[in-house]
């Protein structure tokens, strides 16, 4: 043992991040594009990625040669990433960037775009997330996902991410008294919010009583707390604001982000993500506080993510989710607006596209187009939606979701 | 792979990091806290807090399908890693005190394993984790060489064990009173069996090959190890051969044609007993320790055929050690689902020495060490 090259684990390493860090003034996020999600395509991930790519050229009226960046995140592109569509699909660049990160890609991808395109290094960049869904796709994603999780994980029952998951539910619920009728409220209002979303999948109405009584997966989890994973694809683009006047879109600024990977290591079972460390710093980067927040859009792969995402991006304190849950609506109309276009657990989730359901739908919101019901904030019930918090999660290594992410968007005049 | 390794022995093992101390797992290439690549494998008590539970409805894997609701764990050890395990029927929810241990489980593959803390632990009549274990209860067993001293012993292991069958090989000379006196016990059936006679194999295969769960082959420890005496370069070359015919062909022959049936069944485990001269050769008996080296290194070939159908080959590897004992360990070591055992001290030893340096080992042999 050697004292002087064993660091005991000390509170500055892991204390929040109190330095300014650099804005996005004039920079901006624009151009929503989702294609359509299917079930199960014959389609390659290329394919999704190419309709993603050719609808932001539609929407935005620019021409392939304009988009000189590029942020691709996908599960089901191998052996390609982002280097192998730029030949697939004729694409020259002069930025590019792979975003591995599952759940938290839609952020990373704006916080890699947003600086590429503030230094200068590129002026368009277009953030894709694609993949297809075959039959046996999910079980060779799950087989093969990390080292970690293919020795320590997998040869346990092979339950996938909904054991994972079951395994934190249940200790949440112990620890913080969380029902399933917490958790099923979240997934009810978000049916609801899906039911005029054209392109989710599943948008028939849901109740309390047939998420109760759903099949069970892996206890407590049951059928409807979990996603049904699809193909499809959706992408945004990042520019200068100037540009995008230039060009007439419409677009949202970007107030402030996060990421965090790994953020709590010493924690026995995940009951925290990297939001808690950076939350401060978030708002007061944006300028905000929690009770300015119109709409929230949380990564929803299981509905315990989405508390734990609600108390540690600090509208409740730790714990209180599921106080907070029975206190607060979660549709459009509600008290506390969430996963309006009804997250990934009514859309579906089309592999790492499943990140990005909550920043287009943002960008919808914001730039007055949503895809189903607009956000009717509390108080202001004509007014639009100003200020939306996207939250990202994801990249289930082992035994936690390893990537936290997060944007304050707010639309412009 | 190591963690496997360890867990053929009924080991369990976790990397600590040399620099910091820190424990690690999953098992990794530098150390999580100090990043020190100076990492080894130490045995683990397995104390721990089980900090979470769930029972899967559903899984993505067919073996685990057929045998749903599966209950999982996490556990939080004293030495630090979490980790997943299957859990034994007895554990309870969480919050609880387990023990986690390891296990070989259907593939082969090492496999964590969290029971109840303090106190012994019935795994073979575990609903989950039975199928991790080799248990001859309710079985049909073949000891090829029953009538031997410590195929005599092995037999009366096997049935008070609870074997439904023990096959009792035999052949021309062996002791009509052992024989007498195992056919009285209740499931003891005869076969005429002589392992170096491809006929006897073939008709004893034939008769009880489809029904058979497990394997003994004993016929090794028929050789009479030899006298005292050094073992000059002028040796019996027909009783060296004769050594052969029992240790290596014997098994071949036993491989050949009990194998493929073991297989179709498939059957659940195949024991060889051993000597652990098979390991280092033992000067004394140089031409009886090579044809257990033969014999060995033939049984790691039929590991890598019977494995792949789930199916254990054990070797227990003997010193001097009284039949009776051998008997039990044998049977332990089926219980336990173990792939190599080594019981008694002298065995342990010799494991230890040879573990450490093979040539050193080899070199203090020949010294007469």
């Amino acid at each position: 043992m050697t004292p002087a090259t064993h660091k005991r684990p000390t509170a500055h390493r892991r204390r929040a991040t109190t330095a300014r860090r650099q804005s996005y003034p004039d920079t901006v996020i624009t151009v929503p594009v989702t294609v359509p999600y299917e079930r199960y395509s014959t389609h390659a991930a290329h394919w999704f990625a190419a309709r993603a790519i050719a609808g932001l050229l539609q929407s935005s009226h620019l021409e392939k040669e304009a988009i000189d960046g590029l942020c691709l995140s996908s599960f089901t592109l191998a052996p390609d990433t982002g280097v192998g569509l730029t030949q697939h699909l004729g694409l020259s660049l002069r930025w590019l960037d792979n975003i591995p990160l599952g759940g938290a890609s839609a952020v990373v991808a704006l916080r890699r775009a947003a600086r590429a395109v503030q230094s200068g290094d590129a002026r368009v960049v277009a953030c894709v997330a694609a993949d297809t869904n075959q039959i046996d796709t999910f079980r060779a994603t799950i087989g093969g996902f990390s080292q970690f999780s293919q020795d320590a994980v997998v040869p346990y029952g092979s339950g996938g991410p909904n054991a994972s998951f079951a395994l934190l539910t249940a200790h949440y619920m112990r620890e913080y008294g969380a029902r399933a009728e917490d958790f099923g409220k979240l997934c009810v209002a978000q049916r609801r919010n899906a039911m005029d979303v054209p392109f989710a999948l599943l948008r028939k109405p849901l109740t309390l009583e047939e998420y109760l009584n759903a099949r069970p997966i892996a206890d407590p989890l049951r059928l409807y707390d979990c996603v049904m994973p699809c193909a499809g694809a959706e992408a945004f683009l990042v520019m200068r604001r100037e540009h995008a006047r230039e060009l007439g879109l419409r677009s949202a600024a970007i107030l402030a982000t996060m990421e965090r990977h790994n953020a709590f290591p010493s924690d026995p079972i995940q009951m925290r993500g990297g939001w808690a460390l950076d939350r401060d710093g978030l708002y007061a980067q944006a300028g905000v506080q929690p009770a300015q927040i119109d709409f929230l859009q949380t990564y929803d792969d299981y509905p315990v993510i989405s508390l734990m995402q609600m108390e540690d991006l600090g509208f409740c304190g730790k714990g209180e989710g599921p106080q907070f849950v029975r206190s607060h609506t979660f549709t459009t109309d509600g008290s506390f607006p969430h996963n309006t276009s009804g997250g990934q657990l009514s859309m579906g989730q089309a592999g790492a596209a499943g990140g990005y359901v909550g920043m287009t739908e943002a960008l919808r919101q914001l730039t007055g187009a949503p895809a189903g019901r607009p956000v009717a904030p509390a108080g202001r019930p004509e007014a639009p939606a100003r200020t939306g918090l996207v939250s990202g999660f994801g990249m289930i290594n082992y035994d936690r979701g390893l990537c936290c992410g997060a944007a304050i968007l707010g639309a412009l005049a | 792979m190591r963690l496997t390794a360890a867990a053929a022995l009924g080991r369990f093992e976790l990397q600590v990091c040399e620099n910091c101390q820190a424990v690690q797992y999953p098992p990794r290439e530098a150390c999580h806290r100090c990043l020190s690549t100076r990492l080894v494998w130490r045995i683990q008590s397995g104390e721990g807090e089980l900090i979470s539970a769930t029972t899967l409805r559903h899984s993505h894997d067919e073996y685990f399908r057929q045998r749903l609701p599966w209950r999982i764990g996490m556990v939080r050890l004293n030495a630090g890693p979490i980790v997943i395990a299957h859990l034994h029927g007895d554990v309870p929810s969480p919050p609880a005190r387990v023990k986690v241990t390891i296990g070989l489980d259907k593939a082969g593959q090492g496999a964590l394993v969290a029971v109840p803390a303090g106190g012994a632990v019935e795994m073979s009549s575990d609903r989950q984790l039975s199928e991790m274990t080799c248990d001859p209860r309710g079985r049909a067993v073949l000891v090829t060489d029953g009538a031997i001293p410590v195929g005599r012993e092995i037999v009366l292991a096997l049935t008070g064990a609870g074997a439904a069958t023990v096959w009792v090989g035999h052949r021309t000379g062996d002791s009509p009173g052992i024989l007498s006196e195992l056919s009285q016990i209740e499931g003891v059936r005869l076969v005429p069996l002589d392992v170096t006679d491809p006929r006897t194999v073939e008709a004893a295969a034939t008769l009880i090959g489809p029904t058979l769960d497990i394997l003994v082959n004993d016929s090794g420890t028929r050789i009479a190890a030899g006298s005292d005496a050094e073992q000059t370069l002028r040796v019996d070359a027909d009783a060296a051969r004769s050594e052969m015919d029992v240790s290596y062909f014997g098994l071949l022959n036993l491989a050949r044609t009990f194998g493929p049936l073991l297989r179709e069944r498939p059957s659940v485990a195949w024991v060889n007993i051993l000597s652990v001269f098979a390991l280092s050769n033992f000067p004394p008996h140089g031409t009886f320790s090579a044809s257990q080296a033969a014999a060995w290194s033939l049984t790691q070939w039929l590991r890598s055929q019977l494995q792949p159908a789930g199916i254990r080959v054990l070797n227990v590897f003997a010193g001097p050690i009284a039949p009776a004992e051998l008997a039990a360990a044998t049977v332990a070591a089926l219980r336990a689902g173990v792939e190599d055992s080594y019981p008694g001290e002298f065995a342990q030893q010799w494991l230890a020495r040879w573990l450490e340096s093979p040539k050193v080992l080899e070199r203090e042999l020949a010294a007469g060490r």
